[in-house]
Formats: C-alpha cells, sequence, structure tokens
C-alpha cells in the first residue's frame, strides 16, 4: 500500500498522520519534543506507523467482539513496548547510580533504583490489564516520571536514601534515554503483545498480514518550527500556517477562520473553500498568551496543565487579569492569592486575558467568520474554549465553532494533505 | 558586466560619503559652517547655496546600525535616562554624541553651528533636536510644514512656508554663515537636483519590468542615499545619479534581476510591495530572507521619506523658494494615511505585485501609527492580502530572525498556494 506522511515538529509536542491512498488518515503518532529533532520525529512517525498497522488490523474486522480483541492486543503492545522503555531506562539509572560520586551511597541508590522499577513495571502491567486505563499523559517521559517521583519519595521516606540523590539520577539519565534509538515499532513487539493475549488463531493470521502488508512511504511533508530541521527537502517543508488551514478545512470543510494556540505562538488564520490560507496574523515579539502561559501558570499553582481548565470551569465569576505578559501574571496570580481570591476565579481571570489577546489577532487577520475552528493544544482546555466562545459571540456574533479531539494533529494533517496532493495519489 | 556596473555607482557613493564625512571632521579648522537637519524634508540645496556643509542625525543613526554599532549607543543613551519606548534613532545618536561622537565611518563629528529644524510630520525630531539645542547651546531655527490633512498643499500653505523661509530660515543662515543668499546659486542648484531626480525615478519605474533590474527596496535605500541626504542638487550627486541610471538601464536590457549581497537575483518568483523602513542591524540578514526565497521588491513606501519623486514632483528652478515647499510638503512621513494608502495600491496595481508586507516599527509611531488600518484598506482595495512583521530601527533586540523568516516564509507560502488554487 503506498501512503503519505505529514509531520508537525511543534515546539512541545511532534506529531505524524499517515494517510492511505485514498487520502484517509491510517494512523496519528504524538511525542514529546527534545533537543535531538530527529529522535523527535522518528518516534513520532514510528507512533504512526504502529497506528496504521493497527488501522489495517481493524479495517479487516467489522464485528464488535473482535473489536474488543483487537482493543485487548493494543494494549498488550503498550504495555510490552512500555516496559521496554522501562528496562532500558531502569539499566541506565543503575549503571549511573553504582558509578556515584558518594561511594557511600551507591549500593543503596542501586538496590532502591531496582526495587522502584520493579514496582513501575509492575504497575505499567496492572494499568494496561484494565479494560479502560484512565486517562493519563501519552508520553514516556511523563509517566515514567511521575510514577518514579512518586515511589522514589516512598522508598526514601522507608529507607532513609536521599530523596533529591534518586531524582537526580532520573533528571540525568531520562534525556539520554529519550535521545538514543530505542525499538518501539510494530514489528519489534507485535509478536510479545501476541504472546501476551495468548494468540487466538483469527487475530494472530490478521497480525500476520498486517506485518507482511508492504507500506510505501511515497512522499512527506514537514511543518512547524523545526521544519528546515526535518528528513524533508526544501519544496516539502510547508509553513505550518498552511498546514494548520488546510488541516482545519479537511476536519470541518466549513470553516473559514482558524485559531491555533500553540504552545509558543498563536495564529488567526483565514481560509477559502478549498482550505487555501487567504490571510492570517501571529503573535509577534512577545510569546505573552500562549500556550507556555498555562504552563507556567499550572506550576506556580503547582497543579497539573490538564487540571487547569476543568479547575477554572468551577469559578462563578470571572477575576479581572490585566497581564498577558506570562511573568507578571505569574506575580498578579500570586498577589491575588494573597488578597484571598479563589483559585478558581483568578484562573477563569487568566483564561479571559490570553483568549483577549488571541481576540485581537484575529480582528487583525479580518475578524471570525462562520465557520469557526480552534485548534492546538489549548483547544483542549474546557476554560480557554469557554472564554473564547464567549468573546466570540460578545463582538462576532453567533459562530458555529468546532473542536476536534484531534485538534493537536491539525497541522500535521494539513502536512499530510498537501504530501498527498504533491503526489498525486 | 553588471556587477562590475553595480561596482561603478556603489563606489562613487562610498567615495562621495567618505569624503564627506572627513570634510565633516576637517570643519572645525578649515571653518566650513555645520548645519544638522534631517532627511525629510531636508533644504539642501539651501544649505549648500550658503556653502555649509549638512549633517543628518539619522543617517547617521542608521550607518551605525548597519556597522554593528547602534547596540551599545542605544544602551548609552538608556543609561543616561531615555525609556525603552523612545525612537532608537534618536538613543543611537544621543549615545554616539556622548560616547565621543565618532561618525559611522570613523571620523569625528563636528559640533553644530545651526540646528535648521524643517517639520515633516515627525514629532519626535522636534523633541530630538531640542536635546541637541541642550546639548550644544547653538542657534536652532524651527520650519514649520504643513501637514498634507487634506492630501495637498493649498495656496495658503506654500505662502506660509515660503515667509518662514524668507523670515527666519534664510536670515538665520545668512548669520551662521556670513554670506549673502544667492538666490541664483539655489536654482544653479536646483537644477541639478531636478535633473537627478529624472535619473532616480528612471531607476524606481524600472522594477516594472519584469525580472525587475533593481531591488526597490533593500537595493533602492542605497539608491536614494546621496538624494535624500547631503548631495542633491550637487555635481557629485549627478553624476552618481547619470552612472547608476546607465547601469540599470543596462541590467534591464540585459533581462538581468539585482545583484543581491548573496548574488544577483535574476529568477524572480515574488514580487513584493513593502511599506515602512527597514530593519538596519539585520539589514544584510534581513535581505537575505527575501533573496532565498527569490523574492525582489518592486516599489516601497520607505524610499519616499525624503521625497515623492515618482508622482511627478521635481524641483523647479524657476520658483526657487515655493519649489521647496512643495517638495517638504510632499515628503512621505507629511502624507496622510489615505495619500499613504493610495500609493500603496498604486504601487501594487502598476508594478503588478503578488503581495505587499508592513514592517511595523516598534520604536516610529510616525511610520507605525495606522498601519494596521492600512493593512486592511488596501487588502480590501486590491483583494492582495497582506504580512504583517515587526522589527525595529537600529535596535538590535527588537530582531527576531526566527520570527520574522517564519512569517516571511509562510506569507510567500500562501501566495503560492493561492496561484495553485487559480490554476486548478
Amino acid at each position: 500500500m503506498r501512503c503519505v506522511v505529514g509531520v508537525d515538529l511543534g515546539s512541545t509536542t511532534t506529531k505524524a498522520v499517515i494517510l492511505d491512498e485514498t487520502g484517509r488518515i491510517l494512523g496519528r503518532g504524538i511525542t514529546n519534543s527534545r533537543s535531538n529533532y530527529d529522535q523527535a520525529v522518528g518516534v513520532a512517525r514510528t507512533e504512526a506507523f504502529v497506528a496504521a498497522r493497527f488501522e489495517l488490523l481493524r479495517r479487516e474486522f467489522e464485528e464488535a467482539a473482535v473489536e474488543s480483541e483487537l482493543g485487548k492486543l493494543l494494549r498488550a503492545f503498550r504495555t510490552e513496548q512500555t516496559l521496554h522503555q522501562l528496562r532500558r531506562l531502569g539499566e541506565i539509572i543503575v549503571a549511573e547510580a553504582a558509578v556515584h560520586r558518594l561511594e557511600e551511597a551507591r549500593e543503596g541508590l542501586v538496590g532502591a533504583v531496582r526495587e522502584i522499577f520493579q514496582k513501575i513495571g509492575e504497575e505499567e502491567e496492572e494499568h494496561f490489564a484494565m479494560e479502560d486505563p484512565p486517562k493519563r499523559s501519552a508520553f514516556f517521559r511523563d509517566l515514567a516520571g511521575s510514577a518514579y517521583t512518586r515511589l522514589a519519595e516512598e522508598v526514601s521516606r522507608r529507607d532513609g536514601i536521599s530523596f533529591e540523590q534518586l531524582l537526580g539520577l532520573y533528571d540525568k539519565t531520562i534525556i539520554k534515554v529519550e535521545n538514543e534509538p530505542l525499538e518501539l515499532s510494530f514489528m519489534d513487539h507485535i509478536g510479545g503483545a501476541l504472546e501476551r493475549v495468548g494468540r487466538p488463531p483469527g487475530i494472530a493470521r490478521a497480525v500476520e498480514r498486517a506485518v507482511q502488508a508492504e507500506m510505501v512511504e511515497v512522499s512527506g511533508v514537514g511543518t512547524g518550527y523545526g521544519r528546515a530541521r526535518l528528513p524533508f527537502p526544501k519544496e516539502q517543508i510547508r509553513s505550518e500556517i498552511l498546514c494548520h488551514g488546510l488541516g482545519a478545512h479537511a476536519m470541518f470543510p466549513g470553516t473559514r477562520t482558524v485559531l491555533d494556540i500553540g504552545g509558543q505562538d498563536t495564529k488567526a488564520i483565514q481560509v477559502d473553500d478549498h482550505g487555501i490560507v487567504t490571510g492570517f496574523q501571529m503573535n509577534d515579539r512577545c510569546a505573552a498568551g500562549c500556550g507556555r502561559y498555562l504552563g507556567y501558570i499550572a506550576d506556580e499553582m503547582n497543579i497539573g496543565l490538564h487540571e487547569l481548565g476543568p479547575l477554572a470551569e468551577t469559578s462563578k465569576r470571572a477575576v479581572k487579569i490585566n497581564s498577558t505578559c506570562t511573568v507578571f501574571a505569574g506575580a498578579e496570580l500570586r498577589e491575588r492569592l494573597s488578597l484571598g481570591e479563589k483559585r478558581e476565579d483568578i484562573l477563569r481571570g487568566l483564561h479571559r486575558a490570553i483568549i483577549l489577546r488571541a481576540m485581537s489577532l484575529l480582528a487583525r487577520s479580518g475578524g471570525v467568520s462562520d465557520e469557526f475552528t480552534f485548534t492546538g493544544g489549548v483547544a483542549n482546555n474546557p476554560a480557554a474554549v469557554r472564554a473564547l466562545r464567549d468573546l466570540v459571540g460578545e463582538n462576532y456574533g453567533e459562530k458555529k465553532l468546532n473542536i476536534s479531539p484531534d485538534s493537536i494533529y491539525t497541522g500535521a494533517l494539513g502536512a499530510a494533505l498537501f504530501a498527498y496532493r504533491g503526489a498525486g495519489l | 558586466m553588471a556587477t562590475a556596473n553595480k561596482d561603478r555607482s556603489m563606489e562613487l557613493q562610498k567615495q562621495m560619503i567618505a569624503d564627506h564625512y572627513k570634510r565633516l571632521e576637517a570643519a572645525p579648522e578649515t571653518g566650513e559652517p555645520v548645519v544638522y537637519t534631517f532627511v525629510p524634508g531636508n533644504l539642501t540645496e539651501l544649505i549648500r547655496s550658503f556653502d555649509a556643509l549638512p549633517l543628518l542625525p539619522e543617517i547617521n543613526a542608521l550607518q551605525s546600525g548597519m556597522r554593528g554599532k547602534s547596540g551599545e549607543f542605544v544602551v548609552a543613551a538608556e543609561k543616561m535616562g531615555h525609556s525603552e519606548d523612545v525612537c532608537t534613532y534618536v538613543k543611537c545618536d544621543i549615545g554616539m554624541a556622548k560616547s565621543g561622537n565618532v561618525g559611522p565611518t570613523g571620523t569625528r563629528l563636528p559640533k553644530p553651528d545651526l540646528l535648521l529644524l524643517s517639520y515633516t510630520g515627525c514629532y519626535t525630531f522636534m523633541k530630538w533636536f531640542e536635546l541637541l539645542r541642550e546639548e550644544y547651546k547653538c542657534p536652532t531655527v524651527f520650519l514649520h510644514v504643513p501637514y498634507q490633512g487634506d492630501g495637498s498643499l493649498a495656496p495658503e500653505h506654500r505662502e506660509y512656508f515660503v515667509k518662514q523661509l524668507k523670515e527666519s530660515v534664510i536670515p538665520a543662515l545668512e548669520k551662521v554663515t556670513g554670506r549673502k543668499y544667492d538666490e541664483e546659486r539655489l536654482r544653479a542648484s536646483l537644477r541639478l537636483s531636478a535633473k537627478s531626480e529624472d535619473d532616480l525615478v528612471a531607476v524606481l519605474h524600472s522594477a516594472k519590468k519584469k525580472p525587475s533590474p533593481i531591488d526597490a527596496y533593500f537595493g533602492a535605500v542605497y539608491y536614494v542615499g546621496p538624494i535624500f541626504s547631503a548631495f542633491r542638487g550637487t555635481a557629485e550627486g549627478s553624476e552618481y545619479y547619470r552612472s547608476l541610471r546607465a547601469e540599470v538601464e543596462e541590467r534591464a536590457a540585459a533581462g538581468l534581476g539585482p545583484v543581491t549581497p548573496e548574488g544577483p537575483l535574476d529568477d524572480q518568483k515574488y514580487r513584493l510591495v513593502v511599506e515602512g523602513p527597514p530593519n538596519w542591524t539585520h539589514f544584510r540578514e534581513f535581505w537575505k530572507m527575501f533573496s532565498d526565497e527569490k523574492a525582489v521588491v518592486v516599489a516601497s513606501t520607505y524610499t519616499k521619506v525624503g521625497g515623492t519623486y515618482d508622482f511627478g514632483f521635481r524641483h523647479d528652478p524657476d520658483d526657487p523658494l515655493g519649489t521647496l515647499a512643495d517638495y517638504c510638503g510632499g515628503c512621505y512621513t507629511n502624507l496622510n494615511i489615505p495619500s499613504r494608502i493610495d500609493m500603496l495600491v498604486k504601487y501594487i496595481q502598476e508594478y503588478e505585485a503578488d503581495g505587499f508586507l508592513i514592517n511595523s516599527v516598534k520604536s516610529c509611531n510616525s511610520f507605525s501609527a495606522g498601519q494596521l488600518l492600512m493593512l486592511r484598506e488596501v487588502e480590501q482595495r486590491t483583494g492582495c492580502p497582506g504580512a504583517f512583521i515587526e522589527s525595529d530601527l537600529v535596535d538590535p533586540r527588537y530582531f527576531s530572525a526566527a520570527n520574522i523568516r517564519n512569517r516571511l516564509e509562510s506569507y510567500l507560502q500562501m501566495i503560492d498556494a493561492r496561484r495553485a488554487e487559480r490554476v486548478r
């Protein structure tokens, strides 16, 4: 089967989308961006190809029963993949602990790390054994990091081993592991996964076919901030403005205005009825009011980024926040807290403040037309969506607002569509 | 061949500037009076008819920017209390004066014998000369050029202007130089100006050709250098423009594009119109972003700050003082927003541009105020989407290369996508 790939190398995450010969989405993959861009792209692509092979499997079966078998297989695959990464990370940390500069600490650290990784492994097996595992970050660095920190705290409290030393080991090694090539592909782990689910004959035969299915990547287009570093020739690199416009059009063909709020920039884009960009504006000179602003605020409040929006949504009244400068907003936040304002009310005000900045870019780009599509990581935040809905209503009247659960892939999808058009499939 | 020709006018210009700065440095010994004045609404012919030497502070500032010196001067001025929001030309100039007053070519700059403030719409210029007056305690003369609020100068505006020349500017120059006003000398100089203006306009109009033999922004800031500064109406100025025109016509006849710092740009993929001054601290890098994408600028408004000759104005030796009124009134900074919009629309249409771009300068309110509105209006009238980028004149801290490149690339790719759409 011939296919095309679109890659969006963003400041926070790297995404890949694969389309089949008919232009249908075959697979999506995402990973956290990191200092080694090639590695980030490699992981996102591998993930997209994993998803694509699973999609091929799914296309072989229609019945719901098999669907649940496939779900089990996928979770088994994830278990294999995660355990593989954990083993590698554990090995490196143990090696690091064995040569710790404080000789007297070495033995204790090695033992503690072994125990921690033993437990994380068990927890991961339990997590994927669940029918419907709870939602969590899809990135290895996040899941390993939070489990390691939690378990390190327990072990250090119990055995009197330095928590700082344990954390130091992790910080030192996670970057190493993230930047070395790992075997994460379908071929690497599907065998183990199949064993795990007990090789049901129907599934095993389908897996055999999926393994043998030839996937020929005929073209690729890259976009995003790191696009100059992508392994594509210059003519196969598109600006993220164009990709977001086309991607949003593919998701919602009625789209005329697109707002994308990503990690370090905000884009207001106008598109025609073919998804071709007719005008755009971006934040300039200063990244105030972008996704990172929310990340910083979450850090300041010591809560997870994904908790911000739901917490703000519990507010009955917004506190007016004047500053969209990220650092000043942090100061304003602390002052408001010290004055006794509620956290949720301040958060609601902060969400409104960033959307106000986006509104001025929208105005600059030519306003908001029906339909209006909101993309980027911030589109997953319910408080940001509410503020946007309110402000668009106040300024432009009732407009249809589209948000896709897959909005984070908008840029990569647009890139893949450019590749598809270019390949003439 | 083209490269050699380009070198000829470039070399000429370099020599002219070097000689001029040398003469300025020697002025305290030779006794040549020095008049500080600004580019928009400069009265070079009148100043030189008194055998005085013009010195243009904003040219010093932009030259310092291009030579990588402006950053330290700006910081020096900020140390003295000038805020971050103040025009960076001003801070660069003040910082330079306070750091030994060594000009961009490495020669010491003389103190002014007279500050001649020809006010053409930039309020900051007024404040700038107030600071210099404090510094140098020298005579200052203020020439108020009426703003073209209705899009043109009325007869009473001209009378008011000429009256000021007769009653304050000319007497001030007579007093400082010890010479009588010599109208015949002024006429002779204006005659040379008109000739150079013809040549310059021919050069600017050449960009209508495809491929354009010039870059009307990055290249043209060099082309307007002599006529906007100390050399309009001089013999060497005339020679420069004669020579420049010849080489551009030769390039045009051969079907060649301009020579950029990265080499010839004959294969031109995008024709752009640009509004706003360039960034000087990263001038070459900024230009390269365009030339890398095969984008050529076919018309720009910045190259009209010292006179809008391409719309027909020429200095008229038969009306020596009245013509100065027309000249000053027509400078780009003195035009109202509707006139500026008209100009951009005409450029886009007459030069068959694929797009237009606004470089909005952080610290220049005179240019930047109203630019978003202009963008919208020009888009509506031409159906051509505009791009908007932000940088600064000579403060290197406000040039974010990655963002500007991203913006420009996105814009040019949008033009491509729209072209492909039309074909489909």
